[in-house]
């Protein structure tokens, strides 16, 4: 590790937790961020920080001025692609960290080759389509991954390791009908709280690559930061799950219409 | 036995290189520090046995200059 690099990651290297050893396993490590809005802010800019080696960003957004309330890393970027924009914010960050831009909405055609050789995935998507996509994809290829979703002061958030805990059909099979659940555009959101759960799928993030700690595997933590109510819901892998059985083998792009029943 | 001088660096950096410099060495091996920062007399030999190494000897050999021996676990 170059002295400059000692320096950088001081404060973690300094931990038992991590140390040297775990410093270079995050600097050779691979993770997937699907969104840079909300969610996928601060979670780019943790694992930037971090100094994960290796950060995919895919988002077919622009960076338009409502997202500023939230989306922090975009400031100064309006009307850039946003995977663009967070890949600028992170080179400025952390020269240690290659960033990989994927600037267009992931489909059921492109999912699988693109989470295919990421040692985490994040879930920073705004809508149920994508959740299913990535869902689908990763227990497929078995790759970690971290959901996470928000509306005004409340939020979500599990991890899934496939083959050993629940995967998000476990818990909601399909979605639920169009319109039934309000969108942020719609409900609205604070930026604090998106903030707060990024940065919890970021810390997810890295506990899965050092394999520390307890992550959330087959529970649901749900927060309601009106309250400070935080509630864990236990989780249980579904037997009859089309995925998770390992049932479903193939992404088909006409299930991933509106209700994604499979 | 593998030697760092530490001189001029000061906390938590007189740790984080003691930490490293002993990640780069085998279990049992001896490793000799050479520090001018006060603070790190108590705080070097403090983190290093919470890692459950063993802090063999520390000395003042000058003024402002403490050498410390670790022997890695």
């Amino acid at each position: 590790m170059r002295d400059e690099q000692i320096k950088r990651y001081a404060r973690q290297i300094i931990m038992p937790e991590i140390g040297v050893k775990g410093q270079k396993k995050l600097l050779e490590s691979r993770v997937l961020i699907v969104g840079a809005g909300g969610l996928g802010s601060p979670a780019i800019q943790y694992l930037a920080g971090a100094g994960v080696g290796f950060l995919g960003i895919a988002d077919g957004d622009a960076v338009d001025i409502s997202n500023l309330q939230r989306q922090t890393i975009h400031a100064g970027n309006l009307g850039m692609n946003k995977a663009e924009s967070a890949k600028k914010f992170v080179e400025e960050l952390n020269p240690d960290v290659e960033v990989e831009v994927y600037p267009f909405h992931l489909s059921p055609e492109n999912i699988r080759d693109i989470v295919r050789g990421y040692d985490v995935v994040l879930d920073c998507t705004d809508n149920f389509v994508s959740r299913f996509l990535i869902n689908d994809a990763c227990v497929i290829e078995g790759i970690p991954f971290v959901h996470s979703a928000v509306l005004r002061f409340e939020g979500e958030i599990m991890t899934i390791i496939p083959g050993e805990s629940a995967c998000y059909r476990c818990v909601f099979a399909h979605a639920p009908p169009p319109g039934s659940v309000p969108t942020c555009q719609e409900a609205g959101v604070v930026g604090a709280t998106v903030g707060v759960l990024g940065t919890l799928q970021a810390v997810e993030a890295i506990k899965i690559l050092l394999n520390i700690g307890e992550p959330l595997k087959n529970r649901m933590l749900h927060v309601d930061l009106l309250t400070m109510d935080f509630t864990e819901l236990k989780l249980k892998k579904n037997p009859e799950c089309p995925v998770c059985s390992g049932k479903v083998r193939e992404i088909i792009p006409e299930k991933y219409a509106e209700s994604c029943q499979l | 036995m593998k030697r760092i001088d530490l001189r001029g660096e000061v906390c938590p950096f007189t740790f984080v290189k003691t930490k490293v410099a002993l990640e780069e060495i085998e279990s049992g091996e001896m490793l000799e520090v050479i520090f001018d920062h006060e603070p790190a007399v108590r705080d070097v030999p403090r983190s290093v046995e919470a890692e459950g190494h063993e802090v063999v000897e520390i000395e003042k050999i000058g003024n402002e200059e403490w050498r410390i021996v670790i022997r890695k676990k």
